[in-house]
């Protein structure tokens, strides 16, 4: 076994060249925080080792793991079926998606496509649940720059895409809603009228939201140019979803590679100009609408027709590899899965968009101050169990 | 001896003008103890307010709708254990909440509940408030070292930083008030508290509305630098718990942080009390020059028991949606005793002796009870500023803006 | 106004002014010590009012002990405290300073023998309300180039320490 890694906090950071700051006789001295893994503000079990200058962030570093539970590797002892569960514990805030790609990187592995009505209803549970995740992030995100109520009223809100799931799959947060090859549950009896009641239930809350937050002295001072990152590098980072969205890039795979039924509706990408917490701010608020506009364009016109495409009931899947990747809530959520021919994969790696994103917060911090440091933790919008696997 | 006593009763200054030490000690033990009710009043109110707004319930176990969760959070907090970290320096941790539980109560020796019901009324009573609370500081910052912690530490030189720049932003308003009340026809000003008050009912205008819109914007600044002087939302970045650093009373448990947060409430209704004297008309009810004449005055006089018969009311519709079970019989039984005690003050309240002697007193408390909600309600809307953008509207928002208040006052005073 | 127990509170607030003026020099810890000044500030505001000039014991407790003190023990908990703990306390030469003591002494007492004329035999009462009135009066009309100059003084005071802690960014 290797040795327990060390925990000195300098060690950690002896890679990075931080350049020294003009010193005077009133200069504090340089100081090591560790922020968390206990932490009320970071969300989930992630320690910020924090090179600080007085109040300034020299320098980060994240020590990530803590939850870590080897997903990829329980993936090589179970068959392509009994995987499908463990995928929504990755992002269980989003779990839909988390199914939704990894169905479909299967399907294509077995060069099997899911009926029309099985797509269509795949995307409005996926919108669904990106309006869920994004709510759930609001609530926290104000919570950590310190505004207590619209956490309540996001948990809330959520309540009600929350029946709706318990409605159709049994379950609130870890859903398994979808199976290879399409979803295994019909759409319950009067599916449609409380997926029509909610989006009458929706626009007036996040109006509600936007009316307590948006046009705040307050907020506004707390967000703008706090986190600011480039579009050039975001993109050499690799970082996807809403936070290089903010940053002028109108990159979305739901346009750009359309997967499930997305092709055949009408919706915008919105996009930032600054790359600020504000403007990601924005960008999620207004994903939030569209996602709405989604909903509505297809719950109208759900195709009849079977739900399940037909799959054998033993899968395997011909030799060879394949990358999928979804535009889940987060970014970019990408399934490689490479199949040796048997019933159980020889490797499944996860692309986590949290993990890719988490690396920008070094570039994002640098030379704020120790309090902005939550607030773009809070923007990345993060779940560690995304992070880890 | 008994003519000491009774010889007060006839005269019509305050206590301490009267040079009478019994009565001085009775209206101090009143006003103690009224501090304190109205401190655990707003404790609870605190919770439940703040659960409402955020779409939840608050306490409702403890005693009916949480009406007794004061006094079990009193109760908890003096029995545990009084821990202090080791290398504390004893005597500074020991006298640092006391500091400011003495300076937060010694400012309520000024505050004037009605022409002649303040406990003294020092011709410099508002210098004094001034000075007082300004002491506060000084408990914070012992606080935050004795400690010997590093995060007590930053957080009591973050909030004692943050005290002493709003004070002087409150100094400047504080002064344009006081620079209104020489436009008496004697044409001399005055500090004194009830001298403040004496002057709004002479010009007939309350301070708030003189010179509008100067007097509004000097009351406003003050309304917001009492929020940062206290140390709430949105200026509580150094009690924050989601921040790095957790706050001066960090390392203090038990009883020594319920003096801290004793001390907290007092000064907020303190800074409040300051707020209605100067810009409110302290005891004077409203609209007192608009609408004069015995009616109105009766209408008005109904007020207090008004609105402790419509408590007594919303207490009866609490017990009748009540849950008709077993385990509720208490509850049921608690609150109905409780709205039954409001319905007796409120109709105590009807009558004309008692009507006539508690209207400044009820419309002073009135005022500073709405001070208290917004508080709260500021608490729950607004998230918190960062430290260093907190300083800088303290020093380049509110100070120019006060300076300006402060002369555009003095020259309209001179022309007008 | 009938005074209160006068000679009392004379004695007690003298008493503590001393008592705390000792309490500063004799404590190891300079925490201690900006304490029992506070104290003595406090005490001398206490006698201030005793003299009739309340507005002045209002200043006193304003600037004096709710201003500068902040500021001194601000100071005293930023600069390295240890450094400071483990000099040796300047004992050695306590004879010389009983001398100088004492000779100040001898010099008040003196003082206060030979000019009994300059001290007055009764205490002056003026009234009550005027002190602030009167200090306004002087302040701006008789003193009022002093008062500017002397707020020139702190302006420049205030420059100087905001361009010396300024960082060069």
């Amino acid at each position: 076994m290797t040795e327990p890694t060390t925990t000195d906090p300098k060690a950690y950071l002896s890679h990075l060249e931080l350049g020294e700051p003009d010193k005077t006789f009133l200069d504090t001295n340089e100081l090591i925080i560790n922020m968390g893994p206990q932490h009320p503000a970071t969300h989930g079990v992630l320690r910020v080792i924090l090179k600080l200058d007085g109040e300034k962030v020299l320098g980060t570093e994240c020590v990530i793991g803590y939850l870590h539970r080897g997903v990829e590797k329980i993936a090589e002892h179970r068959t392509y079926t009994m995987f499908n569960p463990y995928v929504d514990r990755m992002d269980y805030v989003a779990a839909v998606s988390n199914g939704l790609g990894y169905c479909e990187a299967v399907e294509k592995l077995l060069n099997v496509e899911a009926p029309p009505r099985a797509k269509y209803i795949r995307v409005i549970l996926t919108e669904l649940n990106r309006l869920a995740s994004h709510q759930l992030w609001l609530g926290t995100h104000a919570l950590d720059i310190g505004a207590m109520t619209p956490l309540f009223y996001t948990f809330r809100d959520r309540e009600e895409i929350l029946k709706i799931f318990e409605k159709y799959c049994g379950a609130r947060l870890t859903t398994h809603a979808f199976r290879i090859g399409g979803c295994l549950y019909e759409t319950y009896e009067g599916f449609e009228d409380d997926v029509k009641k909610f989006l009458d239930f929706a626009p007036p809350k996040i109006e509600e939201y936007e009316e307590l937050l948006t046009t705040n002295r307050i907020w506004l001072d707390r967000t703008k140019n706090v986190g600011t990152i480039s579009a050039k590098d975001c993109i050499a980072l690799g970082v996807t979803g809403p936070v290089l969205r903010a940053s002028g890039v109108k990159w979305d795979l739901r346009k750009a590679q359309p997967y499930a039924a997305y092709s055949e509706f009408d919706f915008e990408i919105p996009t930032g100009t600054n790359g600020d917490t504000y403007d990601r701010y924005l960008v999620r608020m207004e994903e939030m609408r569209q996602s709405l506009r989604i909903i509505r364009q297809a719950v109208d016109r759900i195709p009849e027709g079977p739900i399940m495409a037909k799959v054998p009931k033993v899968m395997k899947p011909p030799v060879g590899e394949i990358y999928h990747s979804i535009e889940a809530p987060k970014g970019e959520l990408g399934y490689f899965i490479v199949s040796d021919g048997s019933t159980q994969p020889y490797r499944i790696r996860v692309r986590p968009p949290s993990f890719v994103n988490l690396q920008a917060l070094d570039i994002m911090v640098r030379g704020q101050l120790v309090a902005d440091v939550i607030a773009v933790i809070g923007t990345l919008d993060i779940v560690l169990g995304e992070v880890d696997r | 001896m008994l003519d000491y006593i009774t010889s007060y009763l006839s005269s019509n200054t305050t206590p301490g003008q009267a040079g009478n030490v019994f009565w001085a000690f009775v209206y101090i033990l009143v006003v103690f103890g009224g501090v304190s009710v109205a401190v655990m009043a707003m404790n609870w109110l605190e919770r439940k307010a703040l659960a409402h707004f955020q779409i939840r319930l608050g306490p409702m176990r403890v005693g009916p709708h949480g009406l007794l969760q004061p006094i079990a959070d009193a109760i908890k907090l003096f029995t545990k254990e009084d821990i202090v970290p080791d290398k504390a320096d004893k005597f500074v941790f020991w006298i640092a909440p006391l500091i400011i539980l003495c300076a937060a109560f010694s400012v309520y020796i000024v505050v004037p509940f009605g022409p002649t019901h303040a406990i003294t009324d020092l011709n410099i009573g508002v210098l004094f408030m001034l000075g007082v609370s300004s002491l506060a500081v000084l408990g914070v910052v012992m606080a935050g070292w004795a400690s010997n912690s590093h995060y007590p530490l930053i957080g009591a030189l973050r909030s004692s930083a943050q005290m002493v720049s709003y004070e002087v932003a409150m100094g400047m308003a504080v002064v344009s008030a006081v620079l209104m009340t020489s436009l008496n026809k004697t044409g001399t000003g005055t500090l004194s508290m009830i001298g403040i008050v004496q002057a709004q009912q002479q010009q007939q205008i309350w301070f708030l509305f003189k010179f509008f819109p100067l007097g509004f914007i000097a009351f406003v600044i003050f309304a917001i630098a009492m929020v940062a002087e206290t140390n709430r939302a949105p200026f509580d970045l150094p009690e924050a718990e989601s921040e790095l650093t957790a706050g001066f009373h960090t390392e203090y448990s038990g009883l020594r942080w319920s003096l801290f947060m004793l001390g907290e409430y007092a000064a907020m209704i303190a800074v409040s009390s300051i707020a209605v004297t100067l810009w409110l008309g302290g005891w004077m009810r409203p609209f007192p020059n608009t609408l004069t004449g015995a009616i109105w005055d009766l209408v008005f006089s109904l007020f207090p028991g008004a609105i402790f018969i419509a408590l007594a009311v919303i207490a009866f519709v609490g017990v009748v949606r009540m849950p008709k079970h077993p385990y509720f019989r208490i509850q049921t039984l608690g609150l109905a005793g409780f709205g039954a005690v409001l319905g007796l003050i409120g109709l105590i309240l009807f009558a004309p002796p008692v009507r006539d002697r508690i209207q400044d007193i009820f419309w002073f408390v009135a005022k500073v009870a709405v001070f208290m909600y917004l508080y709260i309600w500021y608490r729950a809307t607004w998230p918190r500023y960062r430290f260093d953008q907190l300083m800088k509207v303290g020093w380049k928002v509110l100070l120019p803006i006060a300076i300006g208040v402060l002369i555009l006052t003095a020259i309209l005073g001179v022309l007008l | 106004m009938q005074p209160v127990a006068t000679t009392f509170f004379f004695y007690f607030l003298s008493g503590l002014t001393v008592l705390s003026g000792v309490l500063v020099i004799t404590r190891k810890n300079p925490v201690h010590s900006a304490l029992a000044l506070i104290l003595g500030l406090l005490a001398q505001a206490g006698l201030y009012l005793m003299l009739y000039a309340p507005f002045v014991a209002g200043v006193q407790i304003i600037l004096y002990a709710g201003g500068i003190m902040v500021l001194f023990l601000f100071v005293i908990m930023l600069v390295n405290i240890e450094r400071s703990q483990k000099e040796e306390q300047f004992n050695k030469q306590w004879l010389i300073g009983v001398l100088a003591a004492a000779a100040l002494g001898v010099l008040f007492v003196l003082v206060y023998v030979k000019g009994k004329d300059l001290f007055p035999e009764h205490i002056a009462q003026p009234a009550e309300n005027s002190n602030t009135q009167q200090i306004g009066v002087m302040l701006y009309g008789q003193y009022m180039f002093a008062f500017e100059i002397a707020s020139l003084l702190l302006l420049v005071a205030i420059i100087g320490a905001v361009v010396m802690a300024k960082k060069r960014i």
